[in-house]
């Protein structure tokens, strides 16, 4: 296959923020995650969690709970605001100012028509929920202290509300409090200091479950007001609990980055009179566990080590299946990195600013694992500050690196870079007023052209030149889907434009004529990405699912190769896989060369080669490297799979047919983070 | 040879088996098919009792506690008794055609006999364990060593209900073997298993290899070899060198295990009869600690003791740290230069002492050692210091290590019984030869002391390693005691007094003396030199030495015997308060002068190392700490002692903080390594 140089970066210094809080629609199968700078993700668990939106964050939106209505997202923060989200644009769609100063949390009841917020001045605020917006209605009687934690009964009778050194439950329909829980101070040196209420459930029989700052999670009977149980889980606080839909466990996540799980069975066998047990603990993180999602099958969380565990319940799940194992989402399923192929530059997004380097160059040539001396190191061209409160969004680069585009929730800039001996950086003035609010941003081969996806899955085309930038067309579909689109692909040639939307829909746009050309067959997994080959013009999409599929344009269906890899099947440890393929390039000096990469490897598939036999091999770059020349063509089979390089930000191939790999090593996040409340120490 | 109950003998002749048991009072004598057999009490050679058997016999052999064994020629084995029960009885062969037995031998468990035969077959070595009642054999085949070398000597001891099985090859390779004897008996039969065997030696063998030459398992830990040529002699000569064992089976080299026979004792071997010892044959057997070497028409008996190593060097601290091994002499006489009556290369100690005796002394009578010490025990004190000096002088070195111990045990009891009688010089001279020590000579110590002989005192606690604490803590005891103007009547070693005075006065030494010339004689350094005084005078306090010279010499010796904190402690303890904060504050004034200025160790002198007090220091603390607290004049130097204690702990922190951010240093540096940015060239095939 051959040798490639490769420009290894590790100067991408991304930090994933916090995982703050999460909610879990179990109608939708979709999770909601929201991130201590304010944005919001939504993983979709029908389709290999595969992380369909990202809503932006925002300077000062501290969001502290996240509540799903129906197909609505609700969010309260510390802002003292409630916002509900967008979901077809990917942005918020109203605020409301609760007047109860920050607020710590937000529940709707089970018939989703009310919500309830606590708020920092003690009151719990009721909000209608009509059609497209919220309105106020009153007041429970207000208490001393914030409201930390609230839990509707199923019933929605009654809330029950978790505060300073008290548990509170309200009548819902009178707003008076009818009982009020006293939680015990932690014992010795803390005693004086009041204890939280972080987390509080309400289950149908009245049992209340608590969990506060003193580190016990306690089992209450609602109905008298008593306590049942105390289990002292943690030296720290326990943040945050969740139930399970049949309310017959309960998950505690704690600041020592334990997730413990409680289940209502009978202690011994032939009892019948259940009761809450501790059952499970489960190790997943190095710092605080803030946000919990109990799934039918699994125990989702995230805390301040960044990462979204899934840990399936071995109980409920097939044991050594796919089902079954733990996954942790540390990177977005996105590309956060640009490249500019003939100039050699990369762009790297982050929330607040853009950062454009060049890559170095070497001297000489090397074998295969060397190291090749460097000349001239990288070098940081331009470091762009957004402007304004919203974070970016979406960043695109042309691929001679003469434009850059970013996009916020509320604008698009575009800006003109030249290279003389200085480099100078424009911002061109007049954009046409269609670009305002874009998901995706992408530039033609020629840099001539400005894609971007705008709201209702339309994609409007921006003409820039030199002189002007000019507004030529709104491309639209006509499926009827309002689903954002996520990915946007032009072909070399200038004459396609490709598009996919999270209603795993890919549309193809002729743009010589300005309309749509055809649309893919809908497969059920979204595509992870998209890419459309520069000679052949065959559309190359990888799903969610990890299948690969092509597409001709042309001929508007699925080429041979894609219908024979199709028969004869992936192997599955290409399926079990468990990052999705986020970007895809071609070999311009061989045309059967595809290039992709997940998180862990990245992989060269040769067209010209036989798919791997279902009892192959799959990683076996080691034999090959291993047989003889003579003996490799017949080993070697179309997955070229290179796992040297770890926690891939982006794999590209410049023009020069080097290849530019940006890691970020998940140790050097680690290592940023602040220190964790537990050390780990020897065997504890 | 009533003795030797199970010495067995292949008689020279080669025609004849001989051995004898001392549990049925006969002896048998084997003329191949015939087996004789005598009374011990009535030793005529006409009144035997024979039986012809009908195979030929290749030895009997008999042990303490055993019946006798006949080991026929072809192998097979049977009980004395029940062979002569029915002499006629068919012998089996168990041996293979050219298979001929090399050696054999018998050994006794707690329940069962073994007999253990070696053969050889076409250059391969065979072992046999033959088990005794219920029969049964086990067949091992040796590893082969280099090709062409069998083993010249085989040795076989039990212990631990394992058989080790010892043996030599002419490249001067010793191995061991271990055959379990529970084991055995489960898989009989003639498949010959390989025996695993580990090598235990390797003698140094130079150019050729052993002619001939014999291994013998003492203990475990030592090896006793007579072989010729020896290693190291070259020549013909025959040799026997005692190879030491660790307990951990590791090696000592030759030196180290000589050393540690210090306490050999009675040797009695007339040397030169050494010289010409071996020519082909070489055997050896021990018996009751003693070796037997038979050559010609001689039979050598070494007896020879196998020091236990003792608890006190394992785990205490042993004495001087910066080592002295250069000045250890060499006290126990290389085995080598005793057989071969060679010179032995005289340590510098010992030829020092005998060049100042010789000048000395004018003996005139050449007394034995049995002379001297009948002599001791009536003469009156100046004779008995001219003949010790004589026979010191005259005597042999190798040959003192013994005679010293009964002299100054001698001595010493005479001291003791008769409280008039006190020969101080003889005894310092005893002990200056070096081959004496406290468990050789348990009194000496506590002697010197009763006599306030403070110069013997301190030559005991220089020379002897094995000073028991509770001794130490006496001597310590009576030292701090002493009045200063006693003490400084004493006449001490003049090296440690050399030490201590400089340890006291250097400042002022140093002072007049910069970098080796004197600035008076300078005039362009007489204004440097006023500043160093100014600055000198400016300086806090001099430091003074709370107690006298010489006390302060004794106390050195203190501090630098070996010793073990839980045995020193209890008798620590037994010092007055006064005591305790007379030598803490001495410690005290040590340990400012040795860390003022990073006091130069002094090269050549006996000096305590830095940690040596400090552990002192801390030993002291923990006996009497609560005893001090209540104690109001130790409260300034507990005081002291804590500030300072405080400002190391400062510092260390300090140092641990520096180390952390270097530790992160490194880390970045290793980080560094792998790089923001690299070019690299890969492969895929």
């Amino acid at each position: 296959m051959g040798e490639f140089k490769v420009h290894r970066v590790r100067f991408f210094d991304y930090i994933p923020s916090a995982i703050r809080t999460m909610a879990f629609n179990s109608q939708t199968e979709r999770l909601a995650v929201a991130r201590a700078d304010g944005a919001v993700e939504i993983f979709n668990f029908n389709d290999n969690f595969f992380q369909e939106k990202v809503i932006p964050g925002q300077d000062g939106r501290a969001i502290e709970a996240l509540c799903w209505v129906g197909h609505r997202l609700f969010s309260a923060g510390l802002n003292g605001e409630i916002t509900e989200y967008d979901l077809e644009n990917l942005r918020p769609q109203y605020t409301v100012d609760a007047y109860g100063g920050p607020i710590w949390t937000i529940s709707s009841n089970s018939q989703g028509t009310q919500l309830a917020v606590g708020c920092e001045d003690g009151t719990v605020k009721i909000f209608a929920i009509l059609e497209e917006r919220i309105q106020f209605q009153r007041n429970l009687n207000r208490h001393k202290g914030r409201i930390i934690s609230l839990c509707w009964h199923p019933s929605s009778a009654q809330i029950a509300a978790g505060m300073t050194d008290m548990i509170t439950i309200f009548d819902a329909e009178t707003g008076h409090a009818t009982r009020r829980l006293l939680v015990d101070r932690a014992t010795g040196a803390s005693k004086n200091k009041e204890v939280v209420v972080w987390s509080v459930g309400y289950l149908s029989d009245h049992t209340i479950i608590s969990g506060d700052s003193a580190g016990k999670v306690q089992i209450w009977n609602g109905l008298t007001g008593t306590l049942v149980r105390t289990y002292l889980v943690t030296k720290w606080d326990v943040l945050v609990l969740s139930v399970s839909k049949d309310e017959s466990s309960v998950i505690a996540g704690t600041s020592e980055g334990t997730v413990i799980q409680f289940q209502f069975i009978s202690s011994t066998v032939d009892q019948h009179d259940k009761e809450w047990v501790r059952t499970r603990t489960f190790r997943n993180h190095s710092h605080d566990v803030s946000a919990l999602a109990h799934t039918d099958t699994a125990v989702v969380s995230g805390g301040m080590d960044t990462q979204l565990v899934v840990r399936p319940l071995l109980d409920k799940v097939e044991k050594n299946t796919q089902e079954s194992a733990l996954r942790k989402i540390a990177f977005p399923h996105r590309s956060l990195v640009g490249c500019a192929k003939k100039a050699g530059l990369l762009l790297f997004q982050f929330p607040d600013r853009l950062e454009l380097w060049k890559l170095g160059e070497s001297e000489g040539h090397g074998k295969p694992g060397d190291r090749l001396p460097v000349k001239r190191k990288p070098e940081k061209l331009i470091e762009l500050k957004r402007k304004g409160e919203d974070h970016i969004c979406c960043s695109a680069l042309s691929a001679c690196g003469g434009w850059l585009a970013y996009s916020t929730v509320s604008n698009v800039r575009l800006y003109r870079i030249q290279y003389s001996n200085t480099i100078s950086i424009n911002k061109v003035s007049k954009l046409p007023k269609e670009l305002r609010s874009v998901h995706q941003l992408c530039f033609s081969s020629d840099s001539s052209k400005l894609f971007a996806s705008s709201c209702q899955s339309s994609v409007i085309v921006v003409a820039v030149s030199q002189q002007e930038c000019r507004y030529l067309h709104t491309l639209k579909h006509k499926t009827g889907s309002r689903q954002p689109v996520h990915l946007l692909c032009a072909s070399d040639d200038g004459k396609w434009l490709a598009t996919a939307n999270t209603d795993c829909e890919i549309h193809i746009y002729n743009l010589h004529k300005m309309k749509l050309h055809c649309m893919v067959p809908v497969y059920n997994s979204c595509p992870t990405t998209i890419a459309i080959h520069p000679v052949t013009n065959n559309l190359i999409s990888v799903h969610a699912d990890q299948q690969i599929f092509e597409f001709s344009l042309v001929q508007k269906e699925y080429t041979q190769w894609s219908r024979r890899l199709q028969t004869q099947g992936l192997l599955s440890l290409w399926l079990e896989r468990d990052t999705p393929i986020t970007h895809i390039t071609f070999n311009p000096k061989n045309l059967d060369h595809i290039i992709l990469h997940d998180t862990y490897m990245f992989c060269i598939i040769d067209q010209s080669l036989p798919f791997p036999e279902l009892n192959a091999v799959l990683w076996n770059q080691m034999t090959l490297k291993s047989l003889p020349v003579s003996q490799r063509i017949g080993q070697s089979h179309a997955f070229k799979i290179c796992k040297s390089f770890q926690h891939l930000m982006c794999v590209s191939l410049l023009e020069d047919l080097s290849l530019v790999v940006v890691e970020r090593p998940l140790l050097d996040i680690m290592s940023q983070l602040p220190a964790p409340v537990r050390q780990k120490k020897f065997a504890t | 040879m009533k003795h030797l109950p199970h010495l067995e003998q292949q008689a020279a002749g080669g025609r004849a088996r001989v051995a004898h048991t001392s549990n049925t009072a006969a002896s048998a004598l084997v003329r191949l098919t015939v087996i004789r057999i005598w009374k011990e009490d009535d030793i005529l050679l006409d009144k035997a009792f024979k039986a012809t058997v009908s195979s030929d016999v290749w030895k009997v052999h008999c042990t303490h506690g055993g019946e006798p064994v006949v080991l026929f020629q072809r192998g097979a084995v049977r009980l004395l008794d029940s062979l002569l029960a029915a002499p006629q009885q068919p012998i089996e062969e168990v041996l293979a055609q050219e298979e001929a037995i090399r050696w054999s031998a018998i050994i006794v468990t707690e329940t069962q006999q073994f007999i253990i035969i070696t053969t050889e077959q076409k250059g391969e070595h065979f072992l046999y364990l033959q088990r005794l009642n219920p029969n049964s054999v086990q067949r091992y085949r040796l590893e082969r060593e280099e090709p062409g070398l069998s083993p010249l000597s085989f040795s076989a001891t039990y212990r631990d209900k394992h058989i080790c099985l010892l043996y030599l090859y002419p490249n001067g390779h010793v191995y061991q073997s271990v055959l379990s004897v529970r084991g055995l008996g489960t898989e009989e039969g003639v498949q010959a298993l390989p025996l695993p065997r580990s090598l235990l030696l390797g003698l140094p063998v130079g150019d050729g290899q052993l002619e001939a030459a014999s291994a013998m398992a003492l203990d475990e830990a030592h090896v006793a070899v007579v072989g010729v040529p020896h290693p190291s002699a070259g020549g013909g000569k025959g040799s026997l060198s005692f190879q030491l064992l660790g307990a951990d089976g590791g090696l000592y080299d030759f030196g180290r295990a000589l050393c540690l026979h210090s306490t050999v004792t009675g040797l009695t071997v007339p040397s030169h009869n050494f010289i010409a010892v071996y020519n082909l044959k070489t055997s050896l057997w021990s018996y009751s600690n003693k070796v037997f070497i038979p050559h010609g028409k001689t039979l050598s008996i070494i007896p020879f003791e196998c020091p236990k190593s003792s608890l006190a060097s394992a785990l205490g601290k042993l004495k001087h740290t910066k080592t002295e091994e250069s000045k250890t002499p060499n006290s126990v006489p290389s085995w080598n230069n005793i057989l071969h009556g060679e010179k032995a290369q005289p340590s510098k100690s010992a030829e020092t002492r005998r060049t100042r005796m010789t000048r000395k002394s004018q003996s005139t009578t050449n007394l034995t050692t049995d002379q001297v010490l009948e002599l001791i025990k009536t003469a009156p004190v100046e004779e008995i210091q001219k003949e010790v000096e004589g026979f010191l002088t005259r005597a042999e070195f190798q040959d003192l290590q013994p005679s010293v111990g009964q002299l100054a045990l001698t001595l010493v009891s005479r001291s003791l019984a008769d409280p008039a009688f006190y020969s101080s010089s003889t005894l310092a001279q005893l002990v200056h030869t070096r081959c004496l020590c406290h468990s050789v000579c348990p009194d000496l110590v506590l002697l010197a002391l009763e006599k306030k002989d403070y110069f013997l005192c301190q030559l005991c606690l220089q020379f002897f390693p094995d000073i028991p604490e509770a001794v130490t803590c006496a001597c310590l005891k009576a030292f701090i005691s002493i009045p200063d103007v006693d003490a400084e009547k004493v006449s001490l070693e003049p090296d440690s007094v050399e030490f201590m005075e400089n340890l006291i006065t250097r400042d002022r030494a140093e002072a007049g003396l910069q970098n080796g010339f004197s600035p008076t004689s300078s005039v362009v350094n007489d204004h440097q030199t006023r500043a160093e005084d100014v600055k000198k005078a400016s300086a806090p306090s001099q430091l003074i030495c709370p107690v006298g010279l010489h006390k302060a010499v004794l106390i050195n010796e203190i501090l630098q015997t070996p010793y073990s904190d839980t045995f020193l402690l209890p008798h620590l303890k037994d010092l007055s308060s006064q005591h305790v904060v007379l030598f803490l504050q001495y410690l005290q004034f040590l340990y400012l002068k040795y860390s003022q200025d990073a006091f130069p160790q002094m090269e050549g002198f006996r000096s305590p190392s830095l940690s040596q007090i400090m552990d002192w220091v801390c030993l002291l603390l923990d006996a009497h700490f609560t005893v001090l607290v209540m104690t109001p004049e130790a409260k300034g130097l507990l005081l002291n002692l804590h500030s300072f204690v405080k400002s190391q702990v400062r510092l260390v922190s300090e140092l641990g903080k520096i180390e952390g951010s270097l530790q992160e240093l490194h880390k970045m540096k290793a980080k560094e390594s792998i790089g923001q940015y690299s070019i690299e060239i890969i492969e895929l095939f």
